[in-house]
Formats: structure tokens, sequence, C-alpha cells
């Protein structure tokens, strides 16, 4: 309860501070930004997002050790409806369904888009940039909330095998005790600071779906669709940009996201040492 | 004028009357999507086949999202149990309303002749029951449901239905008289449900079936379902609760709608025998892509399965598949065969001036 009330007064204060902090931090400072979390680089395993294939035939993704080049600011929270609400008040984020009671939960039923609108609203608003996390910073921030799902291994030659093995591992998939968004910090904080990570919202990242051949031992990205991008939570899936309510149904079994949100990556520096750093890759791979 | 009715029509005392001197079987009925044991085909002479249903009216929830509804059920499910029996039995039918249900009940067999197909005979009160003899003369599957009088859609609509097998003492033939077996039998009802909401657009909850009814009518007056289910809930034959065959089995998939036009359609398979008004005397329909089930009626279909995966099978009204509900999943285990279907070409780059199958590996490298 405490930490919900602390979170409250740090949602109503964070957009009136925050400009203040912009102009008279110097960069670069950890965790500057109420609200953020700066999280110091460390290792962290990662298995990269999108569809592997050696030879024509599905593989599970490599798994890689990550080094981040520099520290994480990231939302301790999820965007709150309050808050998206007050991007839609200034006509700057689409018009999207806000709770009945409370508007201390999750902004839920949010596309990559509307996403993207409040990050340049709230960049606007304070002077900071804010952006979407790509999925490799989700997974670190994440750390033991975040869900390895790798393919199963089965004979390659039979197409039905993984197939039904995929749909076993999705049918085996929990659902939330609840759908309904529920008020912040309800999923308790993870090891990093961050609350209600894999919880029952969802959340946006900006990476894009890719297919990779690793034929002849090379890796090689044969497409790249970002109509398609990396959503994370209790288990990691793909969605199409504009969806606002997710659902399976038809030839899959899989448990869809109870509900798609986001939180930001806060560019704790001044914007253009980001957009350098974010020009030369801010991670460096192993 | 049911009761009036059924005392006008009541032969004998309400003795169990022994009059055909013919052996009796009971069948202990399981809940579908399975079908009891039976005989495909029988040697034996005609029998007394006693089946019984119990009314329960219960709360049961029909999607993921947690909707409750106030449903009426035979026996407990949605659909009723599959009761099974050959040309020339005779059903004797026990219909137990227990005294904690709220509303009278009965029941109307669309392969039963005469008496409302039993409607006329059963009205049974909560703490009553009743037991009605008839003749299996056709061949086929075919709806029984609830039939009170000024409620009949809305106890159906409710759960209150379910379907009748009378099979063709000598099994089941093809068009050239050929015999037709299965290894396994799925049973799937499916049910449009008509759940009213509040001024929110959320679902609403009642204490009891009564209470929802004026709501829940004027939903149905619309005619426009919320829900439209396999076996009483979305997801009810998927994910865990998927069906199962094997490579090389035969399956016969019964599907009854007891009042709405449903279009089964089998993803990645077809009907290899289908009859599609359900009615054995006809032949069957060979390898049909999609069926039609009447609202009212019962079809059924013979598949072998030749491939494994996931199978779909759905009604193929997409809408009410995949936003209302009405898929069900086969997991088929087995062999791929490469011969029915391969990948030739993964997805990968569109190559220059390349058509089909020819060195594809080729033609990716050389960009």
């Amino acid at each position: 309860m405490l930490i919900v009330l602390k979170l409250k007064a740090a949602a109503i204060g964070a957009a009136v501070i925050a400009p203040l902090l912009a102009a008279s931090l110097a960069p670069p400072a950890a965790s500057t930004v109420d609200g953020t979390v700066s999280l110091p680089a460390s290792s962290f395993s990662y298995r990269t997002a999108g569809d592997f294939s050696r030879d024509g035939k599905p593989v599970a993704a490599p798994l890689r050790n990550i080094h981040p080049a520099g520290d994480l600011a990231i939302m301790k929270s999820q965007v709150t409806a309050a808050a998206y609400a007050q991007c839609m008040a200034d006509g700057a984020c689409p018009r999207v369904t806000m709770p009945a009671g409370s508007l201390d939960v999750p902004v839920v039923g949010v596309s990559w888009h509307d996403a993207n609108a409040y990050a340049a609203w709230i960049s606007r608003k304070t002077g900071i940039p804010h952006r979407l996390p790509t999925d490799e910073e989700w997974t670190f921030a994440a750390a033991e909330k975040a869900r390895d799902e790798a393919l199963p291994l089965v004979d390659p030659a039979d197409p039905a095998l993984a197939w039904i093995a995929r749909y076993d591992a999705e049918a085996a998939r929990g659902r939330p005790a609840v759908a309904k968004p529920q008020p912040t910090g309800s999923f308790g904080i993870n090891s990093k600071g961050l609350a209600d990570v894999a919880g029952n919202v969802w959340e946006w990242t900006s990476t894009c779906f890719v297919r990779v051949s690793l034929d002849a031992g090379t890796e090689r990205i044969t497409n790249t669709n970002c109509g398609v991008r990396v959503v994370e939570g209790a288990h990691r899936t793909y969605m199409t940009d504009f969806v606002r309510d997710p659902r399976t149904g038809g030839c899959a079994a899989g448990v869809p996201p109870a509900n798609l949100g986001f939180r930001l990556v806060v560019e704790n520096r001044w914007p253009a040492i980001a957009l350098f750093e974010r020009a030369i890759g801010r991670f460096r791979r192993s | 004028m049911g009761a009036a009715v059924a005392a006008m029509m009541a032969a004998a005392p309400a003795a169990f009357a022994d009059d055909l001197k013919l052996p009796r079987e009971r069948v202990d009925l399981v809940a579908p999507p399975f079908v009891h044991p039976h005989e495909q085909a029988t040697k034996s002479g005609p029998k007394i086949v006693e089946f019984k249903l119990t009314v329960r009216e219960k709360e049961v929830v029909i999607d993921d999202a947690g909707t409750k509804f106030q449903a009426m059920t035979f026996n407990g499910s949605m659909p009723g149990p599959m009761m099974v029996l050959h040309e020339g039995d005779y059903m004797e039918l026990t219909l137990v309303n227990p005294a904690t249900n709220t509303m009278p009940h009965n029941i109307d067999l669309h392969a039963a002749t005469g008496g409302l197909g039993g409607g006329a005979l059963t009205h049974v009160n909560p703490g009553e029951q009743t037991v009605l003899r008839w003749k299996a003369t056709r061949p086929g599957v075919f709806v029984y449901h609830c039939a009170p009088e000024g409620m009949i859609p809305w106890h159906v609509v409710s759960g209150m239905h379910g379907t009748v097998m009378v099979l063709p003492r000598d099994g089941l033939k093809d068009r050239d008289g050929k015999p037709l077996h299965y290894d396994r039998i799925y049973y799937i009802g499916e049910n449009d449900l008509y759940v009213p909401k509040d001024e929110n657009g959320k679902y609403k909850t009642y204490e009891s079936p009564g209470e929802s009814y004026a709501d829940t009518m004027e939903v149905m007056r619309k005619l426009i379902p919320t829900h439209e289910v396999f076996e009483g809930r979305v997801g009810a034959l998927t994910g865990k609760n998927a069906l199962t065959a094997k490579v090389g089995e035969t399956v016969m998939i019964v599907h009854s709608q007891a009042n709405r036009d449903t279009r089964p359609h089998l993803i990645g398979g077809h009907g290899d025998y289908v009859w599609e008004t359900g009615k054995f005397n006809n032949p069957p329909e060979r390898d049909l892509e999609t069926w039609f089930i009447r609202g009212g009626s019962a079809g059924a279909a013979l598949y072998t399965f030749r491939e494994p995966g996931i199978y779909a099978y759905v009604n193929h009204n997409l809408i009410e598949a995949v936003e209302l509900g009405a898929t069900a999943h086969i997991k088929v285990e087995g062999k791929w065969n490469d011969d029915l279907m391969k990948s030739i070409v993964p997805a990968a780059p569109i190559p220059p001036d390349k058509i089909g199958a020819a060195k594809p590996v080729d033609a990716v490298i050389a960009r």
C-alpha cells in the first residue's frame, strides 16, 4: 500500500519536476527523472526474438550473452491510465477506453502507435527523450521475470512434431488470475526494482519481428517486418502494431496477452549524446 | 395443456409396463465430446434401451473472461449427452427434474414419432420424474431439446439440447453399400448464447435463470449471439482440452445445433463421408470441404486422418469461429507424409526473376 501511494505521488510529480531536472542536471546522471530506476550495466543472457531457421527448418533462436554499453534508465512502473489521460487531454495521444474506476492502473488497450504517441508527448513535455525499450532492454530490466521459451528440440524433418510441441507449450501457459488491470504495484517488484513486470499487462517494445537464417554458420536477417513488434510479459509474443486488444483463436491455442500496455526508457543524457549512442548501438554483442 | 394431454395419452398406470417382452439394456451416459460405448452394427434383435436424463439448472462459465451464465442442462453438460441405439430398438427414457430446480422442463426428441416428439408427455415440475418409451424407426443423428410452452427458445439456447444417434442395425454404409466404420467418435454440440450486458458493456450476472429471463429475451430477439460455442464454452475443445486422434484413424464427428444454422469445416482436412442432414438412409456425400447443419438438426461426418498436426474444426462463419468461440482443435499424431504436403521453399526474400521451385537456394544466394 505504501508503494502504491508513493507511486501515485511520483506520477503526479513527474510532469512538473521533470522539466526542471532536465534543465538543471548535468548529464550523464544516475536515476534523475522521478519514476524511473537506473540500472547499472551488467551481463545477462538473451534469447533473440524472431523466427530462426537452419536449412529451411525452424530452430531455437541463439542464446547470447549481452554486455550493455551503459546504464539503463527505465520507468519503474507501467504508464498509468492517469498519465495517458493527460496526453489524450492535450490532444497528443489517440483516444483509448479509460477504466471506469481509479486511473491509478496501467493504461491498457493501447497499440504500439499509441505508446509511441505518448513517448513523443512526454518527451516534448519534459524535454527528456523517452522511448519504448528494445526487447533486449526489456529483458535486461525484467531480469528473473523474463521468460525464455526456446522451441523444443524435435526431429526437424517432421514439421508436425515441432508444430504439436509448440501447440502444447502454448496451451500449457497459465492465464492471469484476473484480466482487469490492477493498481500499480499489485504484481510486486522484481530484483531490479521494477514494478508489475510480467503481471497481467504485456508491454510493447520497439523491436521489429525478424526472420533469420543460420545457414552455413552465418546469421543473416532475411526479412524485417516492423509492422509486427515484440511484446513482452509473462510470455513473449509478436503483435501487429495497430492491435489494442489482443486475441487468439482460429488455428492457434495460445493464451493471448491479457492486456497491452507499456513503460518507457528514459534517455538520461543530452539528446544529442543519446542519439549518437543509439546510432552506434546501445548494446555491444558478444 | 401439456399435463392434460399427458393424462389423456398415458396408456397405463405409472407401473413399468413390460408389454414388449424384449431384452433390456441400461446405458450410463457420458458427457460430450465423448459418447457412451456402443456397437456400430449389431447382430442381436431389438431391445429396450434405458437412459436417464436429469435436468440441472446451474451457473456455468462460458468464456476465458469468466463470464457467468445461468444454464439449463440435461445431465449438467451443454449439450446434453448423446444417446445411441439401433433402428428398431425402443428408448425408455427417465426424465428427472430435481426439487432443487426452479422450473418445469420436458423433452422433445426429433427422432421420436408423435406426441410432439415426447414433449407433450414429459412435462415434469421440480421434484417430479417421468418415463417415456419411444421406438427408433429412422436411422440418423437427431437433436433433442427441452420444449416448455412459451419458453422453448430460451430453454434451448440456455443449454437444453442434445443428440440421439440411431444406427442402422447392420451399421453405416457408403453409397455402394460398402460398410463404414469409425475408430473414434466425437460429439460436438454448438450453442448460440445471448448474454445481456449492462450500461458499461459488461456482461451481467444473475442469481437464477428466472432473473435472467427478461434481459436475455431482449438480446435473443435481436438474433445476434454474444457467444457461439462448442460444448458450452469458448475453448472447451482447444488447448489442453483439444481432441486427439492418430494418423490412419477414422473419426466420426457428430455435430448438432438445436437452434441456429452452422457450417462445420475441418481446416487441413475434409469430410470423407458426410451425412449432411444426418439421416443414414441417405447415401453419404464424398470429399466435402464444408457441410451445412441446419438449425434444429444434427449431421455426421467421417474422416480418416492422413497427416499429423493441429487441425481446427470450426464453424466456417469465421467470425463466429474466432470472435464468438465456435472452434475446436484436433491434435493428430503420426508420421508426416511429404507426398501430401511439403514446404519446398520456406519463407525467404523474393528472388529476382524467379518463379517456381527450380534451384530456389541458388536463386537466393545469387542476390
